[in-house]
């Protein structure tokens, strides 16, 4: 379309299916919602209705998702705002994926039992280490501003995984992006990593987010328009240079892998996921990874099936990378934060070796996959708010040895999260790690399974020295308490942990859904 | 009482007692070790029955359950034995309440739950009794793995000094040959299209190249498990670092796994690629023979004494398994039973041993005969089974094994050979420095060389060694559940044997009809 077709056409207001983005609306407009409270309400209650808006804006979204999603979307996918954004099986699924998730992690966010005031700070503008800042911390309650935070970010995450432009995308990008960058720096303790966390986090961001329009400018010179299937038809027809195209594509992959943490582009993960507050590093975790490779996905699918042959390569060698020096970086961390970190890298090889498969079983084995993680990683990071020190949490890994004799349940339950994250079957990561890698091999990328165990091998090292830790050895003489969890934390604790265990026992259920939402529209 | 779920309840039952006894009050140990040690017999109790049931002459397979699991990818529960499985299902159902009255008092002195301990026990049988009756591959790999966390935990709770290194050790390198397994099975799962069914995947067909790569995947998790020189390093470790009664259920049943595992899978699902690797396979048994033996000579540590010698019989049972005839193979199958009888047997007393002496160095023995006489006699005993003097059950295996292997290997068969005058080296000179010479002065003062075999001691030993003396006399009945079963198991590699002798001739045609039921 030239500048001259554009006056020329009668601008009319695009067809919006408001039944079918509902649930983005709920969250962004509670999240809204949530922003007058902040300003309007007494500090005395602010507390209580931004809880109860979050949660129930989450779990309003989920059911619409659930119930028009079963009925209307998986099998009759569409696209609406004038195909801007696609209602489909895969946007869907990983929509109420990010939901429950959220849920989870808004619980671990509202928890004010662990932390006197909870785990953010009270007024993020006081310089860290002054006499204002040990007040704030000692007296003072958090802020409330956290949670439409929490709620545009999660909005942010439903638009990307559903955008079916690339404009659209980046419009979500920063939707998901600018509130977590703020979160991640409103930690009530360590407030200096905690702000360097949120610069880290914020400048490479920044540059991702500059690669990724860039790509998209290349990918509208090549093929006219910011549209996916129109990015799809042109790669079949252009007569532009191929060059173009793969330019752009590879400046948009690097915006889309930052998100994931994927190596090359992982280098902020350890820093910001130790920095931030816990509850923010665990949604990050769990559901950032999913809206990311929600759009690689999609971008991948999409846009660029046609033309796997000539870019999958690349993507394998990005992937193998990431395993394996996810899993060598791992080994070495004295942080379990950090290590949780390296390890959430060496994850997000795995999926990708799921989505490089390029087949269905792909876009299934990645949907399940990236549910299961967020499930066992929401658990992991929930439990590392229990173990505290008197300045907060206790996360060097020599601070939890003998925790199996003082605190056999917390120590249990991390051993066994542990266990899921090393593939040991009867849990998720068993199931996950086959269902990708059967994909992969369904896909002729036997390489790429090999690296993945190569790295499997290599990443339960660490896991298993958190256990022997635990287990193993004493426990010191100034050893960590271990707080016992308020109803909100225990409860997201819970549903982590068993769904870990569902998903690696019976996981057909799972598995059925994911399979029938692997199809995107168009 | 044929359509009794005999395995799935077998299987189930041990993991619902370790539950049981993991939540019994932990004030009244006494109590935990009692339900621990009804249950398990009541398993053995079970497991007979199911012994009785089974029809040598019947099908290869039975006792076949099977339910839906994972329809998405096609993967069932299910379980089932054929001759081989069911000796190894005895084995563990004998070992497990032996080795619970054997470690009564083993996790009293540590500061850890007893309860704890004993439910261990309770659900590595569970998962012995599972890797041996899956016959879903995906079924028997999650056995596989889950096998490695409670043993990891009897050894790294209540092992000896180095127990943190070992345990890791054990649980590393299991861990590295299942995940090459696990890259095995997903790629048996996508050539056998999506299904891990051990009957369907026994009929497909594959290239020679991927049928190579995967029986790599499989063969080395399994030389890892069994070991199998050069993959051996961590079984000296593991062995000399867990507690007794765990030491012996290690190499007396988990180590089968390994060797069963190459039989039951690499055998019949790359029978190919089984033919082109024996060569591998034997010479690393041979090897394994003399270097274990060699090493067992020079230890000083009784427990990684008794380790050692497990890598040269497991060097037997390779080569009685690569060797491709009945003979061979039965006495290969044969040998894993009396392997797991003798040498459980030869640990549990090293075990009584060290928890008397307080040490498991042999410098810190010398003449404790004259204070234990009876202790010493079954450790003579035992130490005879072990280097399978003739009337002893090992006698018979090593045997069968040798004069199969003989048959179509002769070299090797006659290196073998010299695997015996070495073990008779180090049983025999274990014995002799510490029990008999010179009394060690500090014996004597030692309050726990004060008695001799405790009355459970006694129920502990008597067992074990009445076995091996009877089926050291008679081992037909056993012999005629395996045959069948091994001959149909190279009739799947698709070898059969040169020189047939008479009783392998029976056997032999009866396992080939069994095959043709089957199918």
């Amino acid at each position: 379309m030239s500048t001259g077709d554009v006056l020329a056409a009668q601008i009319s207001a695009p067809h919006i299916n408001y039944g079918a983005i509902a649930p983005l609306l709920i969250v962004l407009g509670v999240g809204a919602l949530g922003v007058l409270a902040e300003a309007a309400l007494p500090r005395a209650y602010r507390y209580l209705v931004q809880v109860l808006l979050t949660l129930a804006a989450q779990v309003a979204a989920l059911v619409i998702v659930i119930v028009e999603g079963v009925r209307h979307y998986a099998s009759n996918p569409t696209l609406t705002a004038n195909d801007a954004l696609a209602v489909d099986g895969p946007a869907l699924f990983l929509q109420g994926s990010i939901l429950i998730l959220g849920i989870l992690a808004t619980l671990l966010i509202a928890d004010r039992r662990l932390e006197r005031g909870g785990a953010f700070v009270a007024e993020a503008a006081v310089v860290a280490g002054t006499e204002a800042d040990a007040k704030q911390a000692r007296h003072q309650p958090s802020q409330t501003e956290v949670f439409p935070l929490t709620l545009f970010a999660l909005g942010g995450m439903m638009l990307f995984c559903s955008a079916n432009d690339l404009l659209t995308m980046f419009v979500a990008l920063e939707v998901l992006s600018l509130p977590l960058y703020l979160a991640c720096g409103l930690a009530r303790r360590r407030r200096l990593l905690s702000q360097e966390a949120a610069v880290k986090y914020f400048l490479l961001g920044a540059f991702a987010s500059a690669f990724f329009v860039y790509g998209m400018a290349m990918l509208y010179g090549f093929a006219g328009t910011v549209e996916l299937h129109g990015i799809a038809t042109a790669a079949l027809s252009s007569n532009k240079s191929d060059l173009l195209m793969f330019v752009g594509l590879a400046m948009l992959a690097i915006g889309l892998l930052f998100k994931a943490a994927a190596v090359p582009f992982h280098v902020w993960t350890p820093d910001v996921y130790q920095g931030a507050p816990t509850p923010i590093t665990a949604l990050m975790a769990s559901c950032t990874k999913i809206a990311a490779f929600g759009g690689i996905l999609r971008v991948l699918y999409v846009a660029f099936l046609d033309s796997r042959w000539d870019w999958r390569p690349v993507l394998a060698v990005i992937a193998v990378a990431t395993m394996l020096i996810g899993a060598v970086l791992a080994v070495t961390q004295t942080d379990i934060k950090r290590l949780l970190a390296y390890s959430s890298v060496a994850n997000a090889g795995y999926v990708l070796t799921g989505v490089l498969s390029m087949q269905k079983s792909g876009i299934t084995s990645s949907l399940f996959y990236l549910v299961a993680y967020g499930f066992t990683v929401v658990a992991a990071f929930g439990l590392l708010t229990l173990v505290r020190d008197a300045d907060g949490e206790a996360t060097h890994l020599s601070r939890w040895a003998g925790l199996g004799r003082k605190s056999p349940l917390l120590a249990g339950t991390f051993a066994f999260l542990m266990l899921s994250f090393a593939g040991i079957p009867l849990t998720s990561g068993f199931t996950t790690k086959f269902a990708v890698f059967g994909a992969a091999l369904d896909g002729g990328q036997t390489a790429l399974v090999i690296f993945g165990v190569i790295s499997s091998v290599l990443l339960a090292f660490p896991y298993l020295r958190v256990i022997v830790l635990m287990y193993l050895q004493e426990p010191a003489e100034d050893a960590p308490t271990v707080a016992v969890p308020g109803a909100m934390t225990a409860t997201a604790l819970a549903l982590g942990t068993v769904a870990t265990l569902v998903f690696g026992l019976a996981p057909s259920l799972v598995l059925h859904v994911a399979q029938g939402a692997a199809t995107f529209v168009g | 009482m044929n359509n009794f779920p005999f395995l799935s309840v077998l299987t189930v039952a041990p993991a619902v007692g370790a539950l049981v006894v993991a939540l019994l009050p932990r004030s009244n140990p006494r109590l935990a070790k009692i339900v621990a040690l009804v249950w398990s017999l009541a398993l053995l109790a079970i497991t007979a029955v199911m012994c009785v049931t089974f029809k040598a002459n019947g099908p290869r397979f039975q006792f076949r359950e099977s339910y839906p699991w994972i329809p998405a990818w096609g993967i069932r529960l299910t379980v089932q034995a054929d001759g081989i499985a069911l000796v190894m299902l005895g084995l563990v159902a004998v070992l497990v309440p032996i080795v619970i009255a054997a470690s009564w008092h083993d996790a009293d002195k540590t500061k850890r739950s007893v309860n704890n301990y004993f439910a261990l026990l309770l659900a590595l049988d569970a998962t012995m009794i599972g890797v041996f009756a899956a016959a879903d591959v995906f079924l028997f790999y999650a056995f596989f793995e889950v096998m490695l966390i409670p043993m990891y935990f009897l050894i790294g709770s209540f092992g000896g000094a180095r127990r943190q290194y070992a345990a890791v050790k054990f649980f590393l390198y299991s861990l590295f040959g299942g995940l090459f397994m696990l890259a095995a099975v997903i790629g048996l799962w996508v050539v056998g299209g999506h299904t891990l069914d051990w009957n369907a995947l026994s009929h497909i067909s594959m290239s020679t190249s991927t049928g190579r790569w995967l029986f790599l995947g499989f063969f080395l998790a399994f030389a890892i498990k069994a070991p199998f020189f050069p993959f051996h390093t961590w079984l000296p470790d593991a062995g000399g670092a867990a507690p007794a009664g765990a030491a012996a259920l290690l190499v007396g049943v988990l180590d089968k796994v390994g060797t069963y595992g190459i039989l039951r899978f690499c055998f019949s699902l790359f029978p190919e690629a089984t033919r082109f690797f024996a060569p591998l396979g034997l010479a690393l048994a041979v090897v394994g023979i003399i270097y274990g033996s060699l090493l067992a000579v020079g230890q000083n540590d009784l427990k990684r004494l008794v380790a050692y010698t497990s890598i040269a019989h497991f060097g037997f049972i390779g080569i009685g398994i690569f060797a491709f005839t009945s003979q061979a193979g039965t006495g290969a199958v044969l040998y894993m039973l009396n392997h797991g009888l003798s040498t459980g047997a030869l640990f549990l007393i090293v075990g009584m041993l060290v928890q008397r002496r307080g040490s498991a160095n042999i410098r810190d023995f010398g003449g404790a005969a004259k204070l234990v006489p009876v202790l010493a006699g079954c450790f003579l005993v035992v130490g005879f089974s072990s280097l399978a003097l003739p009337g002893t059950s090992p006698f018979v295996s090593e045997f069968l094994v040798l004069l199969g292997t003989f048959s179509t290997h002769k070299a090797l068969a006659i290196v073998a050979t010299s695997g015996v005058i070495l073990a008779a080296g180090y049983i025999l000179w274990m014995y002799q420095r510490t029990m008999q010479g010179n009394l060690n002065p500090e014996l004597s003062t030692s309050s726990g060389f004060k008695h001799d075999l405790t009355g459970r001691e006694k129920w502990v030993v008597a067992p074990l060694i009445a076995l091996i003396f009877i089926l050291g006399v008679y081992p037909k009945p056993v012999i005629d559940v395996i045959s069948p079963a091994v001959a149909a198991t190279m009739h799947d590699v698709g070898k059969s044997d040169p020189v047939p002798a008479t009783r392998a001739v029976d056997n032999g045609s009866g396992g080939s009809s069994a095959v043709g039921d089957n199918k």
